[in-house]
């Protein structure tokens, strides 16, 4: 394979260091000069910009491959270094061979039986798959421990590293001020007992001749190795110094060179594939010009890549190192330029080397160098290779469409127009297909472009399109807008679950926004205050064959955290359910409707016969009830009975609703219990008609009542108030109480607590208490009927706490759990006296949302309300990171055939997932048994004497299209279902 | 109500349900009277709802429990403190505590035990006081109080003897332990105890009172504090001790102590004394229970179970995150793409590593399809045209 030519499909990918050589033998040219274009304008030859490195202008040709720009991917080029420099990723690696192997023979430091054995270690912690590094590194101690070379015999030293890229060897020579050291110590030292030491006594004691030992004193003479020693003992003194013998990096590269393979496999290293000498570098490859494209500023300037700047810079230090080498400059001039070049070797490859001042552009920006560009979140790896932008996608605000099903998606015409499907011609679709393009890309259900079979493609253009239409044949490709019925991908960022990307069929609309059914917001998360979704439209049919059949929205509905459903109805439509079905007394009853308002109520729904009347009223008319008409959207079968969470029981039996109230547990996401029934027992289509049907009656049947909330929703009588303020006046006593107690010291404090901590705890409570009470007063006071009770008690919307912070009593506002201790010395603002505890110094909120808050309970409030969105702020990037860990230590896990979880390496995780191969989205988690034995008992005894079958899962094709509901079952003769025809041109 | 048979028995063994519903199973049929066919086909009718409900082979379960546990995160407070079940004892909560134990941290924020007692300390205050008083530290200050006589040059500890009788230490015990940790003559009469430093030294005393308050002389050192509570456990009321600080291994030794229940919310010391599988059973247990108190318990715990055995899969604990899991994958490029972008790339180079391409990160930096769910079957469409020029693929 050439150089150049690009593989189809990657089947591995070897990672190794590059000899130098193969460097120049793949470099399309040697650069030489460090500038880039002559004054015409023009890359000069064997410049930076040489053509010969890939061409970035458009029209000009590559030199090398004779393609242009666009589809030459560019040819390194190479610079011929002056000397050696070291490659700074590698730096902490060579110090290790430095210091274990031999400084004469380049041997390893271990003899033949450690190093065999270090190699056994080695290979069998390859094969465990244990962390290889810890093998080598153990190597390097040990060799690290031979004073001499088990080969050669020579003498090892320590080998200092001054980060980032010099290093010294450490040899022990005699100081330079050894006369003055054996002078001092022979000297008489009092305090510790030493007598002084004569000459001649040195002399006997050291055996070196008296006339030696003066010379030696007198600087004259330096003494051996030997006699250094028995001076060294005799007078109990270190003459030795550490020398530090810098090894420049060619000394380094001979070094290593001599390394023997067997010793270089000992420490993990491949040694065919990475020869440590390459960690040297004496060649540069200089990256392709399409690697470091120069932007032509709009006054006609030229400006750069960062990548391109630092290669000036080596080149400009190259050379001045060699004309100074030429010229036989004086050896601290090379060396400081060759550590210049070093420097600037260095930046090139890494920028944020810590120790080392970032390279600069002129501006000051420190340069944007290789390993800058590989590394963070918008760095090559994450940022352009795991992430890749794509075609086909569009991006817009979303609106709600209550008439849409759940599963379509409004698309904008405009978005429809651009996004296209590629259409194969064959003899039955060629007529359809002309039509697209005599409609041209202008028209809505028109086509932008045809692909011949040659592979040309030619733009639908206005003129030409009638023309273009008659020569369509079969085998061509005709790219047509999106219609209605195609399937898309739709999605709402953060992905934080698979719900947050699912599929839609198409609905094309007018105006800009995209319009979702509000019942799928729940899994998007998505609400309607100016959030933005993304569209793909799917470019081959197995793409849209698995979009439809796995990732559309009602095969989505059961979620898999928990079990149960996480699409149904919400907010009003759980208001309207809770309307239409409420049996109130003192609202006179279960609501009825008659004929008009019944059918009205069900006209959006596929239900078009009204059942059997309920009764009739004073002027014999029939009527309906509420439940009558809610049971029309059930199964007939259906059988289920279940106690809602505000203590309600819901029967249904035989598909009709037989007693309680439909809210938020029956119908609503996040396990209705209705809705949960359905997907289980009988199929998605079927629940995704029941939860359509029941949000276009219950958005009808709030329509009916009516329903608005104001404020004066939230007002109560003047009793009431007197009731809550007398209440208040209470607790406030009681806090008094206890601060008089703590006050005389007599709080007993809690196990465990100080008694500081007692008070705080009693006060907190106490307030509680109270703001508990308030809310009860006001609670007792709301009619049933009134909207914010009716929200809360159906789960609609809001709790009870919210409605009596409303009209009742906001409450203690809390900073890190604990009432308001912050602000002044001693107190929390200026208007208390020091060391107040009483409840409103410290928070306490005694008015409610209503009355309005006086201003420093609105500080406080303000201070509490802080901590909520600070708290938000940390926690969106805390869970992210440990959502992407997650993911990254789990994404490759998958079941297989044999009920194994194993990894795409086959190394099984588990043998059976969750101990019971039982699938989270088939069976709701909070059940206590997931499959209830007992009730299938029943179910089957019971058959059995009915001595009919029963089918508890209906099976039934869930990948029909939207327009195809006709052919579904629904437990009842025909049924047209709400969706609008899909639109045929 | 019908006996278990030979045949019944034969039946439902031959099914493939797990052992938890044949349990079931053969509770429910001997609840109720069946007739052999009877049980056969409610053994059957369970047989056929588990396998509807089993998880389909090639889905990417990984991905989902991820997502699972990973999606609830943004919904956990912040705040690290929070009372669980025990007022008495703070203990982390939250996003915190599910990403310290994700992390497989070495110590936890807040190191905390539950020790069950055995039957015959269990039910009775005394004994399981006696049990405490072995477990919780006790230092000076909890026996008596410190003076120091500067005139003399003495340390002076009069000890409480209510404490000490409560405790079951002796005066002289105490005086022993001062004796053997100090290194100093220590004078004991009655209740007094009185040492000095053997030279006069105003340093070298203050500095005796400071080890003094160091020195444990009942318990366990890591435990500054044990709460015992009354609680109904499977319909018997015993006594529960919750410890602030933890020492699992040397709690399990004590008397009285029932190491068959006992648990510890550090995972690595749970691997230690216990061993891997139970270091798995409690990752489960504290992650379950950290979601629960933040009302998520209804995740279910099949995702956990899996974040557990990933984390445990290699015989000890990994953590999930560069340190464990993701960066000791096999593929260089998938490494890369985590964290620590560069350095595997130069490590991978030296090392002469090949990265076979086999995983998910690695397929979609290089653009062919991941081999998990659909991508991980191959189809090949059957060419069923008379004139033999039929098309595959």
């Amino acid at each position: 394979m050439s150089t150049n030519a690009t593989p189809k499909e990657i089947g591995a990918i070897d990672f190794g260091l590059m000899n130098p050589e193969e460097y120049r033998d793949m470099s399309a040219t040697k650069i030489i000069t460090a500038d880039t274009y002559d004054d015409d304008g023009y890359p000069i030859d064997m410049g930076l910009m040489d053509p010969r490195l890939g061409v970035i202008d458009p029209g000009l040709e590559c030199k090398t491959c004779g393609q242009h720009s666009g589809s030459c991917n560019g040819h390194f080029g190479h610079i011929e270094l002056a000397a050696p420099v070291i490659h700074v990723g590698f730096t902490k690696l060579i110090r290790r061979l430095l210091r274990g192997t031999c400084r004469e023979c380049s041997r390893l430091l271990l003899d033949e039986h450690e190093r065999d054995e270090f190699a056994e270690r080695l290979q069998r912690a390859r094969d465990l798959d244990d962390d290889v590094n810890d093998v080598t590194k153990a190597a390097i101690r040990q060799a690290r421990k031979a004073d001499r070379c088990p080969y050669c015999g020579e003498e090892q030293y320590d080998v200092q590293h001054e980060k980032p890229t010099t290093y010294y060897e450490v040899q022990d020579v005699l100081a330079a001020e050894y006369p003055q050291l054996i002078a001092e110590a022979m000297q008489p030292d009092e305090e510790e007992d030493r007598p002084a030491t004569s000459p001649q006594e040195l002399a006997d004691a050291t055996d070196i001749e008296l006339s030696r030992i003066n010379d030696i004193l007198g600087g004259e003479f330096r003494p051996r190795e030997e006699s250094r020693e028995a001076i060294e003992r005799a007078l109990d003194v270190d003459l030795s110094e550490e020398d530090l013998n810098k090894l420049m990096p060619s000394d380094i590269r001979d070094w290593f060179e001599a390394i023997p393979d067997e010793d270089v496999e000992v420490l993990g290293i491949n040694a065919e594939r990475s020869r440590p000498e390459w960690m040297i570098l004496t060649v540069l490859p200089v990256p392709p010009v399409t690697a470091r494209p120069s932007i032509t500023l709009d006054n006609g300037q030229r400006s750069e890549d960062d990548l391109t700047h630092k290669l000036v810079d080596i080149i400009r230090i190259n050379q001045r190192f060699m004309e100074n080498r030429e010229a036989g400059a004086p050896q601290l001039i090379i060396e400081d330029l060759w550590e210049l070049l070093q420097y600037h070797v260095t930046t090139f490859m890494d920028n944020e080397i810590s120790g080392t001042p970032p390279a600069r552009h002129r501006s000051g920006r420190p340069l944007k160098t290789l390993s800058q560009r590989l590394k963070g979140k918008e760095g090559r790896f994450r940022g352009s290779l795991s992430g890749k932008r794509v075609n086909f996608s569009a991006r817009t605000v979303i609106s709600p469409d209550p008439t849409l099903s759940l599963n379509e998606v409004g698309v904008p015409e405009r978005v429809a127009r651009e996004m296209t499907q590629t259409m194969n011609v064959n003899e039955q679709n060629i007529e359809e297909a002309r039509q697209y393009v005599r409609n041209g890309s202008e028209a809505h259900p028109g086509a932008n472009r045809v692909i011949r079979p040659d592979g040309k493609v030619m733009k639908i253009l206005d003129q030409a399109k009638e023309e273009l239409a008659e020569r369509i044949e079969p085998g061509w490709q005709v790219q047509r807008h999106l219609s209605d019925g195609d399937i898309v991908i739709f999605n709402r960022q953060p992905s934080l679950h698979r719900m947050s990307i699912m599929a839609h069929e198409v609905v094309v609309m007018p105006y800009k926004t995209f319009r979702l059914n509000t019942t799928v917001c729940p899994p998007y998360n998505a609400d309607f205050d100016g959030d933005e979704m993304n569209m793909h439209a799917l470019q081959n049919e197995e793409a849209r064959a698995e979009a439809r059949v796995l990732m559309r929205v009602q095969e989505q509905i059961l979620s898999p955290r928990f079990g149960e459903n996480i699409i149904g109805a919400i907010q009003d439509h759980v208001s309207g359910t809770y309307l239409l079905t409420h049996d109130d007394p003192e609202m006179g009853g279960l609501p009825r409707f008659n004929e008009t308002q019944a059918l009205d109520l069900l006209r959006a729904t596929g239900v078009d016969t009204l059942p059997d009347d309920d009764g009739t009223d004073e002027q014999g008319r029939p009527y309906w009830t509420g439940r009558t008409i809610f049971s029309e959207l059930l199964p007939s079968a259906l059988d289920l009975e279940f106690t809602s969470s505000t203590g309600d029981r819901v029967a249904i039996d035989d598909g009709a609703l037989v007693e309680g109230t439909i809210d938020e547990d029956a119908v609503g996401a996040f396990g209705g219990e209705i809705v949960d029934t359905i997907v289980k027992q009988y199929s998605e289509t079927r629940a995704r008609v029941f939860i359509n049907e029941v949000a276009s009656l219950a958005m009808r049947a709030i329509m009916h009542f009516g329903f608005s909330i104001g404020i004066d929703d939230e007002s109560i009588s003047d009793a009431a108030e007197a009731q809550i303020d007398e209440s208040m006046e209470n607790a406030y006593e009681r806090v008094q109480e206890l601060i008089d107690t703590y006050e005389n010291d007599d709080l007993e404090s809690l196990p465990g607590r100080t008694v500081d901590e007692t008070l705080e705890m009693k006060i907190m409570q106490t307030l509680g208490k109270a703001r508990d009470s308030a809310g009860d007063i006001a609670d007792e006071h709301f009619d049933d009927d009134n909207p914010a009770v009716i929200m809360a008690e159906s789960g609609a919307r809001g709790s009870m706490l919210n409605l009596t912070q409303m009209a009742a009593c906001v409450g203690q506002q809390a900073v890190r759990g604990e009432r308001i201790n912050r602000g002044y010395e001693d107190r929390t603002l200026s208007h208390f006296k020091p060391g107040d505890l009483s409840a409103e110094a410290h928070g306490f909120v005694e008015d409610s949302y209503r009355s309005g808050l006086t201003p420093r309970e609105f500080f406080f409030h303000a201070m509490g309300g802080r901590e909520g969105l600070v708290d938000t702020a940390v926690r969106t990037s805390k869970s992210g990171y440990l959502q992407r860990r997650l993911i990254n230590a789990l994404s490759e896990l998958e079941t297989q055939y044999d009920g194994t979880v194993r990894d795409t390496s086959d190394n099984i995780v588990q043998f059976e997932f969750g101990e019971d191969n039982t699938s989270p989205v088939k069976v709701s988690s909070s059940d206590d048994n997931e499959i209830d034995v007992d009730e299938i008992a029943d179910r089957v005894l019971a058959a059995e004497f009915e001595d009919e079958g029963e089918e508890f899962a209906g099976a039934q094709a869930t990948n029909l299209s939207e327009s195809a509901d006709d052919r579904m079952d629904r437990d009842r003769p025909s049924s047209p279902i709400d969706v609008p025809e899909v639109g045929d041109d | 109500m019908t006996e278990i048979t030979g045949e019944i028995e034969g039946i439902v063994e031959g099914t493939d349900l797990p052992k938890r519903l044949k349990d079931e199973v053969y509770e429910s049929i001997e609840g109720r009277d069946v007739t052999d066919e009877q049980a056969a086909s409610i053994a059957e009718a369970v047989e056929s709802r588990y396998l509807d409900t089993r998880v389909e082979p090639l889905d990417p379960v990984g991905t989902v429990s991820a997502q699972s546990i990973g999606e609830p995160g943004t919904q956990m407070t912040m705040n690290t403190f929070h009372y669980a079940g025990v007022a008495e004892i703070d203990v982390t909560q939250g996003l915190p505590r599910l990403i310290e134990l994700v992390d497989a941290r070495k110590t936890p924020d807040t190191p905390m035990m539950t020790v069950y007692l055995d039957e015959q300390h269990a039910e009775n205050r005394e004994k399981a006081h006696e049990v405490v008083w072995n477990i919780e530290s006790t230092r000076i200050l909890a026996l008596g109080d410190v003076s120091t006589n500067v005139a003399d040059m003495l340390v002076q500890v009069n000890l409480n003897e209510q404490t000490l009788d409560e405790r079951l230490i002796s005066a002289e015990t105490v005086a022993e332990v001062i004796e053997d940790s100090l290194g100093v003559e220590v004078t004991q009469t009655g209740t007094t105890i009185e040492f000095g430093p053997e030279q006069p030294s105003y340093r070298r005393l203050l500095q005796l009172v400071e080890e003094l308050r160091e020195i444990v002389f009942k318990g366990i050192d890591e435990v500054s504090r044990v709460v015992i509570r009354k609680e109904e456990v499977e319909g018997n009321e015993e006594f529960i001790l919750y410890t602030e600080g933890s020492a699992f291994g040397d709690v399990l030794d004590i008397e009285g102590v029932d190491a068959s229940r006992t648990t510890c919310n550090n995972i690595h010391e749970v691997y230690r004394n216990l061993g891997v599988e139970a270091a798995r059973e409690t990752i489960i247990d504290e992650t379950m229970n950290t979601l629960e108190e933040q009302g998520l318990g209804d995740v279910n715990i099949r995702h956990l179970m899996l974040v557990a055995d990933i984390m445990t899969a290699e015989g000890t604990i990994e953590s999930i995150g560069r340190h464990g899991i993701s960066g000791n994958k096999d593929s260089v490029l998938a490494r890369a793409a985590f964290e620590v972008t560069v350095n595997h790339l130069l490590d991978a180079a030296v090392h002469g590593e090949v990265d076979d391409l086999d995983g998910v990160t690695e397929n979609v930096i290089v653009g062919k399809p991941i081999k998990l769910g659909t991508g991980d079957v191959n189809l090949r469409m059957g060419g069923a045209t008379t004139d033999g020029s039929g098309r595959a693929d």
